[in-house]
């Protein structure tokens, strides 16, 4: 116990408030905070060039649902205490595995082979983390590269075009009721993942494992099986996140999801879960991820060559862990 | 004492443990009474730890018997200590710091309703009854466990351990890091767990507070349990000689 708050008041009398600002969680707020001083950013100064316009806004939110999907699964392992490097090799492993097995067996045997793929490579990561008890960062940089590499030996660093239509719409580029099946897909991840996050069990065992795992051991949960599932469930999101951007570029390829790694850790942070466990927020990271698309539009429309805009995401990051670590050391 | 008469909920009887060639503690005989509070003193090494770590189930005897109101048990793991009403409040609390008081109170034991989802209105007014009880002062049970003074936690693991003990609860060194009025208002809180008829086992460094807490003390010197007073019945004098061998 090593609290520096050690306060010699009187327990007798009731414990006084803290200040207000003490109170209000700066980090709770600063995702919508900067999605709204973004957007009212861009709103401004990209006024002519189409930035407001429904079309431009709607790309946004279908640019970013494979990385939003990744995003809730990193909530569930950063609040586990984990942390899941190889999501952007998972999104190329599993769209390519999909692909193939589409065009010669068809999409049901696609889709299960695809999201089979992720969940198997998931629980690589997850028995090495869990059960052998190596270091989640160093497991999922290892597999990181592992499996970059099978993607890019897997077809010979070929592209693999996606012509079945059933597969297509459903993954990518359909409509129901209106409303594009990768707006559904994002908006029911959202809501499953945030009702398991924050209303069950599971969501309740995985912050007390990544808040602290001694006491959830002694308390009778079971840490390594948490640490399996968490690393099970980031695998199989991301290989949905995979699926997802083979139906809708219609094609799969070693480089999809190969720049997602960073967007997705900021997205999750930026939302308001912490990078050492036992808080987060799954709608944060729905802001986080809309907040990083927004950001990438604005930037490109503005005309910011490809390495400025490196720089400037680089930047929001650092921000963002800044204020993260700032709060969790209040 | 007016429960004495009663059926102890805890008998231990010539617990032996042994790791390898080094014997950690030998014929420990102990029985524990309802509402009755029992310290368990001793230096440091003489097998405290040990012997908690046996009646909560992480180690299991190498001979000897536990019972649980008049049942032997065999206990192998925590889990097991938990379902016979066994409930310990570690040294260091076990608490999830960011989390609420309530989901500390019911850490790895929530309940749901029917769609399986968690029923945060029974934690919460569980919670704040007990809390109530035991005069556990603490902003509200939506408080997170980080923003309260080490006496609040203190008093939040000794609540969780009542809510789920229903024969025993083992105290380590529940006030080590406390200031002085955290101090008494803790020892207030566990005095108050005597009319809750459940055991009380403390183990404390200081034999000011076992004076003033405990009805039996019960001494450990090197892994031999060296004797048992009713605290009517000896000094300080003579519990520091047992504990330390020196006249």
């Amino acid at each position: 116990m090593s609290q520096p708050k050690q306060t010699a008041t009187p327990s007798s009398a009731p414990m006084e408030r803290p200040p207000l600002l003490k109170r209000i969680n700066l980090q709770q707020y600063v995702v919508y905070l900067g999605f709204l001083a973004i957007f009212l950013f861009f709103a401004i100064v990209l006024r002519d060039s189409g930035f407001l316009t429904v079309r431009n806004l709607s790309n946004i939110v279908l640019q970013t649902a494979p990385a939003t999907i990744m995003a809730i699964g990193l909530v569930f392992v950063l609040s586990a205490g984990e942390i899941d490097l190889s999501i952007g090799s998972i999104v190329a492993v599993s769209a390519l595995a999909a692909a193939v097995t589409i065009n010669a067996y068809g999409m049901a045997a696609g889709v299960v082979v695809g999201l089979g793929a992720g969940l198997a490579i998931g629980l690589v990561n997850g028995v090495l983390v869990a059960y052998v008890r190596l270091p989640s960062f160093l497991v999922t940089l290892a597999t990181m590269g592992l499996f970059a590499g099978v993607a890019r030996s897997l077809t010979d660093l070929r592209s693999i075009p996606v012509t079945d239509s059933a597969f297509t719409g459903f993954f990518g580029s359909g409509a129901l009721l209106g409303i594009p099946s990768l707006v559904w897909w994002t908006a029911i991840a959202i809501l499953i993942g945030h009702i398991v996050y924050r209303e069950t069990r599971f969501g309740a065992h995985v912050l007390a494992t990544g808040d602290n795992n001694r006491a959830a051991s002694v308390s009778g949960i079971s840490v390594p099986r948490i640490r399996l599932a968490v690393m099970m469930l980031s695998g199989g999101l991301a290989a949905l996140a995979g699926l997802l951007y083979a139906g809708r570029l219609q094609a799969a390829k070693y480089t999809l999801g190969e720049t997602d790694l960073m967007t997705v850790i900021a997205a999750v942070i930026v939302g308001g879960t912490l990078l050492n466990g036992g808080k987060g927020s799954v709608v944060g990271a729905l802001v986080g991820s809309l907040m990083m698309g927004m950001l990438n539009n604005g930037l490109i429309l503005m005309g910011l060559s490809v390495s400025d805009q490196m720089i400037v995401r680089g930047l929001i990051i650092l921000a963002a862990v800044a204020v993260s670590l700032r709060e969790k050391a209040r | 004492m007016q429960t004495s008469s009663s059926e102890p909920v805890l008998v231990l009887k010539d617990i032996r443990k042994s790791f390898g060639a080094v014997t950690a503690i030998e014929n420990f005989s102990l029985d524990i009474r309802p509402g009755e509070i029992v310290a368990l003193v001793g230096d440091n090494g003489a097998g405290k730890s040990t012997l908690i770590k046996i009646i909560s189930g992480v180690h299991a005897p190498t001979s000897g018997s536990i019972t649980i109101e008049g049942e032997t048990v065999s206990m192998a793991s925590a889990s097991m200590a938990r379902a016979h009403g066994i409930e310990v409040v570690y040294q260091d609390l076990a608490l999830a710091d960011q989390q609420t008081v309530y989901m500390n109170m019911f850490l790895g034991r929530e309940p749901v309703n029917r769609f399986g989802l968690l029923d945060r209105r029974t934690m919460i007014s569980e919670t704040e009854k007990l809390v109530k009880e035991l005069d556990v002062r603490i902003p509200s049970a939506h408080a997170t466990i980080r923003d309260l003074s080490g006496g609040q936690r203190q008093g939040v693991a000794i609540a969780r351990a009542t809510r789920w003990a229903s024969k025993l609860i083992l105290l380590d060194e529940p006030t080590a890091a406390l200031g002085v009025a955290e101090t008494a208002k803790v020892e207030a809180i566990v005095q108050s767990l005597k009319s809750r008829n459940i055991g009380v086992l403390i183990i404390s460094h200081s034999l000011d507070q076992v004076f003033k807490l405990s009805d039996r003390i019960c001494v450990l010197r090197r892994g031999k349990q060296i004797g048992i007073r009713n605290m009517a019945e000896t000094n300080k004098n003579e519990v520091v000689s047992m504990i330390t061998g020196l006249n």
